[in-house]
């Protein structure tokens, strides 16, 4: 005997940890339900055809196949099958829903545990039919996969990157690692290059991930020193091909570049990873700050649009002076959302997709995503209509179509989903606009609300084709929002692509006031929108402007020509929601002007001095285009930009601060030697109401923010 | 036979899961609390990792009652058990592989994240490690024969093979161990 083999005996007899009592009560309970099932099924057969039903040894059929319940499940879950008979599937699939954990292998999968035949002397023979069964059936998923193998570059490298920073900070504090993970997998901001198309280039960077080879050394370097196995997972990060640079939109001469595009965003989630990022205590990477989606966290005040205008959103334009450069002036552009009363509004369809596999157990995911629907309903009027699709290794609605009067139906059905299990988002999805589609009326709006950790893990669908999937349910009317729960992992970036894709807003919720902010404060803003593709296009007057910069949005620029193309998508406003958008010039003649001008071409209009005759000249030309929801022709809306338009307000002053703020955390260059301290002083002073207390939290991160990087 | 409460506590396995096999859902209730303690060791041995020993118990547990549908009472009923749960194992682990084959088409972000999690698994300690680096049918063989205490004809009538070839996989398994640590301590 070898010590060895002593050793795996003593280990093997040391014996096994006590089971878990509650993982054995809630066994024992599923198996009960199994066990009345398969009493049921027998009923059923002895009434039937015994012979048939009853598999022999040498049946074809798969031996140990879980009947009943499952069985149809198997059937109904085909594409078709789906569709056609999702009211059928509630019936049937409660047992399903609640033992995610049988289906681990993928949708279709059922649990097959086989069964050697009572006859030793058999078993070799049968356990190969049993295996060509089960091969029959994984081939068939094998066939879906291969349609789908197209891996996405660029989700590869974000998975890549955000495993090898979970392994480098593994031996720290486990806060601080995942803090750090979320962080990482923020996509990257697209190149500050026009790529071929910006739409394109748009959803390829959302949907690449995000900390490139130097993120990735970054991160390496200020945490743990890297164990030497774990090193080379580090470096298995795909070359930076795959990431557009992540780099800030740069200052543009007005007499070369006169022109910039970009698509509104409406998107909050990078504010969310460094609020638990700096919370964690770490600063969050330059690449995770995306400081358009900060500004757009907060709720503005703005003017709201009149009756008389003729958008559904009311634009201010203000010129102000620039906190951190006494050479330059911010122009911010504000929309405001309308409010529709809310009693006007048409039925809101609202199909909630929850991921409930076992990643989502940690008390930050499911249990949040309970109580968050909890505090939601109340907001909801009694003939909007709610559903609930649960999706862990096969999907199933759990919760059809219901009055979102039947709070005490709805709650049950939520307190019934249990995580476990593998997740297939795909299958999922599928279901949920089937369900949504279903519930559709003329002149209704539905929407697929999907919470999920980003764990979309079971390989039945590439992240593209989930998105073309997606992209055509917008067409016929159904969007997507995506609630992210709990640690971002690498699927962030797929997250936001699909919300993008879907026409929808990415929100992660990290707390219960988050989850409040996001469903009950704006939830009429979140779920119903007022215009779509909504594109902004700033023509500058180099008579005026010697330079200009666009802060953030450089994951949302578009191409000049696509302004006008009402194929380009863009972003969605939704009632009451505001956006706001700061451009950061610098007047001709001004000492902060950063390139010469140009000795030869067209260089007559940026060297002139600035033309004062006018009372107010003009500085740019501001066009905006949108969609009435559903509409496929947009419209246009346009006026010039004036010096000194618009007066500075609290509001104004406050997206100024936090754009400072996120550009601070970028470590912009622009900024000179404004600090935090001067952040934190702007800030103070441009509160306003603060109903809900977002800008003061802003305050506290900045003070942290302030503390962290010294 | 309707078996009562007081009965019960004195009646064989082989009685109750006839009884349960006909419909007796206090028999099969009987069962299960009988034997999941065990199941459950005997899953951790076959795993060597809790939470898998967990999911592995429940899915023998919800087949159960299926399988005991065709329960005969030929063999005794803890071999007739043993062989469930081994299938049961069997059956994981190779959806475990159908699932990383299926994950492919995610391209190498989920190849990494596949890596990943398993080395975490694999880390639990050194019970786990060594029971991974046996191919599944020494696995199998020393749950039975080292965990559980068979002789080799009953770890041979469990696993559907002869005394011989469980001997011969013994000898294996030590075999490999050897090879192991001499490699360990080369390292």
């Amino acid at each position: 005997m070898t010590d060895e083999f002593d050793k795996l005996k003593a280990a093997m007899k040391s014996g096994p940890p006590p089971p878990d009592p509650g993982a054995k009560k809630a066994t024992l309970a599923l198996a009960m339900q199994a066990f009345e099932d398969q009493r049921e099924e027998n009923a059923a057969l002895r009434q039937g055809s015994a012979a048939e039903a009853r598999p022999t040894p040498e049946s074809p059929r798969k031996a140990g196949l879980m009947q009943g319940v499952r069985e149809m499940f198997l059937k109904l879950s085909t594409k078709a099958g789906l569709a056609a008979t999702t009211g059928i599937v509630a019936a049937g699939l409660a047992a399903v829903v609640i033992i995610p954990q049988m289906n681990e292998g993928g949708a279709p999968e059922v649990v097959t545990v086989s069964e050697g035949p009572t006859d030793t002397s058999v078993e070799p023979k049968v356990r190969e039919q049993d295996e060509s069964a089960s091969e029959q059936q994984v081939a068939r998923q094998e066939v879906v996969a291969a349609d789908e193998t197209r891996a996405d570059d660029g989700a590869a490298g974000g998975a890549a990157a955000t495993e090898a920073v979970e392994a480098l900070t593994e031996s720290e504090a486990p806060m601080e690692a995942d803090a750090m993970a979320d962080v990482a997998a923020e996509p990257a901001p697209a190149p500050s290059v026009a790529p071929r198309t910006a739409t394109v280039a748009r959803k390829r960077s959302a949907t690449a991930g995000a900390a490139n080879d130097g993120t990735l050394g970054r991160i390496a370097g200020t945490f743990a020193p890297p164990r030497p196995d774990e090193g080379t997972v580090a470096r298995t990060a795909p070359d930076t091909e795959a990431y557009p640079e992540a780099e800030s939109n740069p200052v543009k001469v007005a007499s070369e570049e006169p022109v910039s595009t970009f698509s509104i965003d409406v998107d909050t989630a990078s504010y969310s990873v460094v609020r638990s990022s700096l919370n964690a205590g770490q600063m969050p990477p330059a690449d995770a700050v995306r400081v358009e989606e900060m500004i757009n966290y907060f709720p503005y005040d703005y003017a709201a649009p009149e009756a008389d205008d003729p958008a559904p959103f009311k634009p201010t334009v203000v010129v102000s002076e620039t906190p951190w450069n006494p050479d330059t002036q911010l122009v911010t552009v504000a929309i405001q959302g309308e409010m529709p009363v809310v009693e006007d509004r048409p039925p809101l369809n609202l199909v909630f997709l929850v991921d409930s596999s076992g990643s989502m157990s940690d008390a930050n995911k499911l249990p949040l995503l309970k109580q968050s629907l909890r505090l939601m309903l109340p907001e909801l009027r009694p003939e909007d209509q709610v559903a609930i699709v649960a999706y862990a290794g096969s999907s199933g609605l759990v919760l059809p179509p219901t009055p979102a009067g039947d709070r005490a139906k709805i709650l049950a059905a939520l307190d019934n989903i249990g995580a476990g299990g593998s997740t297939a988002g795909a299958a999922g999805l599928e279901q949920a606009y089937a369900v949504a589609e279903e519930m559709t009326e003329e002149g209704e709006v539905s929407r697929v609300l999907l919470a999920t950790d980003g764990d979309f893990n079971v390989g039945l669908s590439s992240p593209d084709e989930m998105k073309d999937f997606i992209e055509k349910k917008r067409e016929s009317g159904t969007f997507l929002s995506v609630l992210g729960f709990g640690r971002g992992n690498l699927n962030d970036a797929l997250m936001q692509s699909l919300a993008q894709n879907g026409n929808g807003q990415a929100a992660y919720i990290d707390t219960l006031n988050e989850a409040r902010k996001v469903l009950v404060d704006q939830l009429t803003g979140a779920l119903f929108p007022i215009a779509s593709d909504v594109k902004i296009q700033v023509e500058f007057n180099p008579a005026e402007v010697a330079e200009y910069r666009l802060i953030g949005y450089e994951t949302r620029a578009l191409k000049r020509e696509d302004f006008n193309n009402d194929r380009v998508d863009a972003g969605e406003i939704g009632a009451g929601h505001s956006v706001t958008a700061i451009y950061e010039i610098t007047p001709v003649g001004s000492p902060a002007v950063l390139n010469d001008p140009l000795r030869y071409g067209s260089a007559d209009a940026s060297v002139a001095p600035a033309q004062a005759e006018q009372d107010s000249p003009e500085l740019a030309f501001l066009r905006m285009r949108w969609k009435e929801p559903g509409e496929s022709e947009s419209e246009l809306l346009e006026f010039p930009i004036t010096e000194g338009m618009g007066d500075a307000t609290s509001e104004t002053r406050f997206a100024a601060a936090i754009a400072g703020f996120g550009q601070l955390l970028k470590g912009s260059d622009y900024l000179g030697d404004w600090s935090y301290a001067e952040a934190i002083e702007l800030t103070n002073g441009a509160k306003g109401e603060d109903e809900f207390g977002y800008r003061a939290e802003a305050v506290n991160l900045m003070r942290l923010a302030d503390s962290l990087s010294r | 036979m309707r078996l009562t409460n007081g009965m019960r506590m004195s009646v064989s396995d082989h009685s109750l899961a006839l009884a349960a096999a006909g419909g007796d859902r206090e028999a099969f209730a009987s069962l299960l609390a009988r034997h999941y303690d065990r199941l459950f060791a005997f899953a951790f041995r076959l795993t060597g990792a809790r939470a898998e020993a967990e999911d592995l118990t429940q899915d023998i547990c919800l087949a159960l009652p299926a399988k005991l549908a065709r329960y005969e009472g030929r063999a005794a009923f803890t071999t007739w058990l043993y062989r469930v749960a081994v299938n049961a194992a069997h059956d994981r682990r190779r959806r475990a592989a159908t699932h990383a084959r299926a994950a492919e088409g995610w391209g190498d972000w989920e190849q990494a994240r596949q890596a990943e999690m398993a080395e975490t698994a694999e880390a639990v300690d050194w019970l786990t490690a060594t029971l991974r680096a046996l191919p599944p049918e020494l696995r199998d063989t020393c749950a039975l024969v080292l965990g559980e205490d068979m002789t080799q004809s009953q770890a041979g009538e469990v696993l559907g093979v002869s005394e011989g070839t469980i001997a011969w996989r013994m000898s294996e398994v030590k075999k490999r161990l050897r090879a192991v640590a001499t490699e360990e301590r080369a390292s």
